[in-house]
């Protein structure tokens, strides 16, 4: 506490001539990462002197206005590909982390209760599992009640990062999810309603005995709605926790992936939750004005040395402290100081 | 008497120039809606050409909507417009018949004033508003009481059966046109209340003085005598339909294909456009899809109008 005071304070004594003229940095892209852009812009204001204009618009309009080089940094719930960043100029980094809850409304069943594995998921998404009393289903969930409920799969409508997440884990597990559907920020769904936005799926779901949808975890913890468990890929069930979130991200190897474009689903460890991703932010490695990307970096690196408390507690999931350190490192590579 | 002269003709001159000053900035602006609508109907097809081009005329008739695989097709966006708006005005129409009508001829004098300011304040409330309200009051009582009563009415009946089946969402096509039903009333009943009031007095009158019951009169004298605004206000209301994008977007469910039942999910062209366009990059092939389905929008909402014009014009000329 005290180390962290003096760090403080030295940061404070270092930049006091920078907070008198303020910088304005402006971001664009990913609503799910708005919230801890923004507490980390409030809390670090003082520190760095850096005053951040973020508009959340969507992680594609995001990558749009990078690309345009209307805005210092984008900021996007999917990694880009190699190519495109090579092609548009741009570093890329992760942020922080967010998971992805199963949420399901069946009557007598608490969260929490229900478990479900990957291919399941998929079935049922893909509409071969119809019946919540489908003998699949049954089978992991040996003792339970199961009423003869249709299934009501409910996604999101608009295109969102968390349907990326999602359709790639479900990639993942079948075979022919892949091949027919695919991962995207949006998909052709096979069967089932779209709602809009997070609160929409939620909405949705809960309007409809045995429906079924995906939310993020931030969200569906802050909302209580009834979660399932999920098999990980050590074979055991677990609930969407704060925990289980941490042990995934920090069993995942970052180091051999490029750009940091890693995909934290289905991690090793037998704690590990299954569905989860990290949100990054994309730099330009030609910027305008050196001074914008030396105050971007400024920024994130003030949230990452203090804002892992602050990230915690709006539900997100800090990155593990060597990708801090990788970061930091793979900014060199942006013009700017630090 | 000096004044007196100078006055009128420093008016005069300023009349002058004003009158100039006038015309030409009616001419200007008359001139500026043309511009625009040609300017926005050329941005939207250029922007779209290149789907176009990729699809060929197999865009305006394929089900596909599949943006992992890059195949993007309008039909189940253009079903979804047309038949959401359709049942919509099926729905409307008479009630805001009902309501002109009522107003018109049946109301007690103090009640007409207050009610037909509600009618213009629920055509003012915000789009929004309605998809919130449809989505969080309407929906469940869709999906709890109404939609399952309706499933169970009609099962064992054929064709009936099937159009009205499928788990209870209480999103989707049907709810859709509801909410956009209510959005349209207040535009057609207040068109059609004012002009029933247009019709004169001694032609009503004349008309009850030969023993003509209330609906006779309605039917013979006032309907015949505003048709043409009575269409147009319709119209209107088809216009608001089709082109109606936030409520519709909470309520039908969203979803990429033809659904055989009403209360399936579905899609409109506006509802599409709204949710895609923020995850659409610039330069690929969904962003000239949406620009594409939006100039097809455009289109249809000229082919609604000419056909209007058209169905208007004959019956003008008779009356």
């Amino acid at each position: 506490m005290t180390f962290r005071t003096t760090a403080l304070a030295i940061a404070l004594a270092g930049f006091s001539f920078a907070a008198h003229a303020q910088t304005q940095i402006t971001g664009a892209g990913s609503t799910f990462a708005a919230p801890i852009y923004g507490k980390w812009a409030e809390a670090g204001a003082t520190a760095t002197g850096v005053k951040l204009n973020y508009q959340a618009i969507g992680s594609g309009a995001g990558i749009n206005q990078i690309n345009n080089r209307t805005v210092d940094f984008g900021a996007s719930d999917m990694p880009v590909k190699a190519e495109d960043l090579t092609a548009h100029k741009l570093m890329q980094f992760p942020t922080v982390i967010g998971g992805v809850d199963i949420i399901v409304n069946l009557p007598g069943i608490k969260a929490n209760e229900l478990k479900l594995t990957g291919p399941v998921l998929a079935d049922i998404y893909l509409g071969k599992i119809t019946k919540w009393n489908d003998p699949e289903i049954a089978k992991i969930n040996a003792g339970m009640k199961l009423p003869s409920l249709a299934i009501a799969t409910v996604h999101r409508a608009d295109g969102s990062g968390t349907t990326f997440v999602f359709t790639d884990y479900l990639s993942m597990q079948s075979a022919e999810w892949k091949s027919k559907v695919g991962s995207s920020t949006s998909v052709a769904w096979p069967n089932g309603a779209g709602g809009k936005g997070s609160d929409g799926v939620a909405a949705t779901v809960q309007h409809i005995p045995g429906g079924i949808g995906y939310d993020e975890s931030a969200y569906a913890e802050q909302n209580h709605l009834t979660t399932a468990l999920m098999m990980n890929k050590a074979g055991k069930f677990v609930a969407p926790t704060m925990a289980a979130f941490v042990a995934a991200a920090g069993n995942a190897d970052w180091s051999k992936v490029q750009n940091f474009a890693i995909d934290l689903n289905d991690q090793p460890g037998a704690a590990s939750w299954p569905i989860e991703s990290a949100t990054f932010v994309l730099l330009p490695l030609d910027p305008k004005d050196e001074k914008q990307s030396t105050a971007v970096k400024k920024f994130f690196d003030w949230g990452f040395e203090h804002g892992d408390d602050i990230a915690t507690s709006l539900l997100y999931i800090p990155l593990p402290q060597s990708v801090h350190a990788a970061i930091r490192t793979a900014w060199k590579a942006v013009p700017g100081t630090m | 008497m000096q004044q007196a002269i100078i006055i009128p003709a420093s008016g005069r001159a300023r009349r002058g120039f004003g009158d100039a000053v006038f015309a030409t900035t009616a001419r200007a602006s008359g001139g500026l809606v043309l511009l625009l609508l040609g300017g926005i109907i050329l941005s939207l097809f250029i922007g779209g050409i290149a789907a176009f081009r990729e699809f060929g005329p197999g865009f305006v008739f394929s089900t596909e909507w599949d943006p992992v695989h890059q195949k993007f097709g309008a039909l189940v966006s253009i079903y979804g417009t047309l038949i959401t708006s359709a049942i919509a005005l099926v729905l409307a129409v008479p009630v805001a018949f009902g309501v002109a009508f009522f107003l018109t001829e049946l109301a007690p004098a103090w009640m007409r004033r207050p009610v037909g300011t509600a009618i213009e304040l629920l055509a003012a409330v915000p789009s929004i508003i309605y998809g919130m309200w449809g989505f969080f009051v309407i929906v469940p009582i869709m999906s709890s009481t109404i939609q399952p009563a309706i499933i169970n009415f009609f099962d064992g009946i054929p064709v009936l059966q099937d159009l009205f089946a499928g788990p209870p969402f209480g999103t989707g096509i049907f709810t859709a046109a509801l909410i956009l039903a209510v959005m349209v009333i207040p535009f057609v009943a207040a068109t059609m209340r004012d002009v029933f009031d247009t019709v004169p007095a001694v032609y009503k009158e004349s008309a009850y003085g030969v023993g003509c019951t209330t609906w006779e009169v309605m039917r013979s004298i006032v309907l015949p005598y505003t048709r043409v605004s009575v269409v147009g206000g319709i119209m209107l209301g088809l216009g608001r339909a089709l082109g109606e994008t936030m409520a519709v977007t909470f309520v039908i469910g969203n979803a990429d294909r033809i659904s055989e039942t009403v209360f399936g999910s579905g899609n409109t062209i506006a509802s599409i456009v709204a949710l895609e366009f923020p995850e659409s990059p610039q330069g690929s092939l969904k962003l000239a899809s949406l620009l594409a389905l939006g100039f097809i929008l455009f289109v249809i909402s000229f082919i609604v109008l000419a056909i209007s014009r058209m169905l208007l014009k004959p019956k003008a000329t008779g009356g």
